[in-house]
């Protein structure tokens, strides 16, 4: 049953503020191009596209159909998800499932978004509900602020600690050149940015971004045919909370020993697929979503990085910087760069690129295995576990 | 390509869509927010399943797949899970005057959190496990913002 998967080509356009010059079509195009020609395809050999944004962000709500010049999915099957900010990672994972299922050989699958084309908070607030959220809804940073004084709460983290996770994300985009910001922060700059939502300050948060990417996953049957080396699914998984912005803080999962249930779930049915028992001695690299500075402490618990309240002492260990033991987001993550629709395949896309060895000035060396995960509004999770290795049989 | 843009401003189309959507709050909603509206009381769902109690109410339980047939009244105070206070905010979307608090707050009688703005606290006062309790509008429409705000409990002499 069904069939195993790898990435075989990835395309990446830099990510900037702003890319006035092309519009969405010719943006998707910029990634596609450099995805089959670094596959050694054309789009004549793609069986399907799996594309993803969020709609309102751009106001275009038939990105499927109106995105074929760029896609090159012009009679071909597409599909359109738009999933927040895990859209990327479930663009991944839906083209995963089209190649795992054996209906489809090689499966092209597309994230992007103009993020400067519309007002982004404002765009957000239409993702929420409207009874019981946007009334009152101040906005994601707010959302994500709600998480950092829990977690302050619970632990005793300080801004300083979260601080450490902002630096070292953009130090790491220094060494990529399709990072959006190249910005050497100090642990001084960051603690005196402005408060956006106490105790988040602007040097904790990522920016908005245009950007897009696209990657080529091919089956087993066909692997050999592609110049690049595969980089393989070893598994993926995604868990879905409750429906409200007040549903992750409530106390029975606390007390139930979840802190974020989607993450710890989703990561321990990956590692349980492929036998992980130490994830951070295990997994050579890590691209995370990470859209503020203490997600990079508290998802590190929930990843079983380490115990909980270990994520400080971690992080300031040097554990997770170039040369630790798991280098978290070489690619400067999503503190450095925020297409959001292009965010989650980004991660994918860059494990690929470091399992095969080609990440350049931000390659960790002899990377065997990666973990991408995706990150959305609700806190929901979406995780990949990525190899060298062709896994013994296909896991799901 | 030459640069095209040394002479010529790029064309940038202004959007001005404007939808005016009618969402429907349905039974279980509708009778919760007259309740709010009309008698400032708070309403509660409990799941025959797993005894939950959901506020906001709840329809059905996600997790026992049950119909949470039972109104639970709630009370206007509560514990405060988790908050922020928000510094920068949208001037057209802001419900308050910047800075304002925002939280989640479990009121008494319900299992789950409810997310609302804080407001007429000291600095430094606002934590985790905090008693709270709402202020509520004068002119109340059948919206979340029938309560203006949650405020800490001060017990009077």
């Amino acid at each position: 049953m069904g069939k195993r998967v790898a990435v075989v080509g990835v395309g990446m356009t830099k990510q900037r503020s702003s890319r006035p010059d092309v519009n969405g079509q010719e943006l998707i195009n910029e990634a596609v191009r450099a995805a089959l020609e670094d596959a050694g395809i054309s789009r004549r050999d793609i069986d399907a596209v799996v594309i993803g944004n969020m709609d309102h962000f751009e106001g275009i709500n038939y990105v499927d159909t109106w995105s074929v010049d760029g896609s090159g999915a012009l009679m071909k099957p597409i599909m359109k998800l738009t999933t927040g900010g895990t859209t990327g990672t479930t663009v991944a994972m839906a083209a995963y499932y089209h190649v795992a299922s054996g209906l489809f050989d090689r499966v092209l699958a597309v994230g992007w978004e103009k993020n400067s084309e519309s007002d982004t908070t404002g765009a957000i607030i239409t993702a929420f509900d409207p009874f019981w959220d946007r009334p009152i809804f101040a906005g994601a940073v707010a959302g994500l602020a709600l998480e950092a004084t829990q977690y302050m709460h619970l632990t005793g983290a300080t801004e300083e600690d979260a601080a450490y996770v902002a630096v070292r994300e953009r130090r790491h985009a220094l060494n990529n050149p399709f990072a959006h910001l190249h910005i050497n922060l100090t642990i001084e700059d960051v603690m005196n940015s402005p408060y956006l939502s106490w105790p988040v300050k602007m040097g904790d948060m990522c920016p908005r971004t245009d950007g897009a990417c696209a990657v080529v996953f091919a089956s087993e049957d066909v692997v050999e045919e592609f110049p690049n080396k595969p980089a393989w699914i070893l598994a993926v998984a995604d868990r879905h909370l409750w429906a409200y912005t007040s549903d992750p803080y409530v106390n029975q999962a606390i007390e139930n020993g979840w802190w974020f249930p989607a993450l710890e779930w989703s990561a321990r049915e990956v590692y349980d697929k492929v036998g992980i028992k130490d994830p951070l001695k295990e997994i050579d690299v890590a691209e995370l979503y990470l859209p503020y500075s203490f997600a990079g402490l508290r998802y590190m618990e929930s990843l079983g990085f380490c115990e909980r309240g270990g994520g400080p002492d971690l992080v300031r260990s040097g554990a997770t910087d170039m040369g630790g033991e798991c280098p978290v987001n070489p690619s400067g993550g999503v503190m450095s760069s925020n297409a959001i629709g292009a965010t989650g395949l980004l991660r994918v896309a860059e494990c690929a690129l470091q399992i095969q060895g080609r990440a350049g000035d931000r390659q960790v060396p002899d990377v065997k295995i990666a973990l991408a995960t995706g990150f959305g509004g609700c806190f929901w999770s979406d995780v990949l576990l990525m190899g060298r290795e062709m896994p013994e049989k296909p896991r799901g | 390509m030459e640069d095209w843009r040394k002479d010529q401003e790029i064309v940038v189309m202004e959007g001005r869509i404007k939808v005016p959507y009618r969402w429907a709050a349905g039974e279980v909603g509708t009778r919760y927010l007259q309740a709010l509206r009309d008698e400032m009381r708070f309403l509660g769902t409990r799941c025959p399943g797993c005894g939950i109690v959901y506020h906001p109410p709840r329809r059905n339980c996600p997790d026992c797949e049950r119909e949470c047939g039972e109104w639970v009244e709630l009370g206007e105070r509560g514990t405060l899970l988790t908050y922020t206070v928000v510094r920068r905010h949208h001037p057209q979307l802001s419900p308050l005057p910047l800075p304002f608090g925002y939280g989640i707050v479990r009121l008494e009688g319900a299992d789950t959190g409810f997310l609302h703005l804080l407001y007429e606290f000291q600095e430094g006062e606002l934590r985790a496990g905090l008693p709270v309790e709402a202020v509520f509008a004068q002119e109340r429409e059948g919206s979340v913002l029938d309560v203006r705000y949650f405020r800490p409990v001060r017990e009077v002499g």
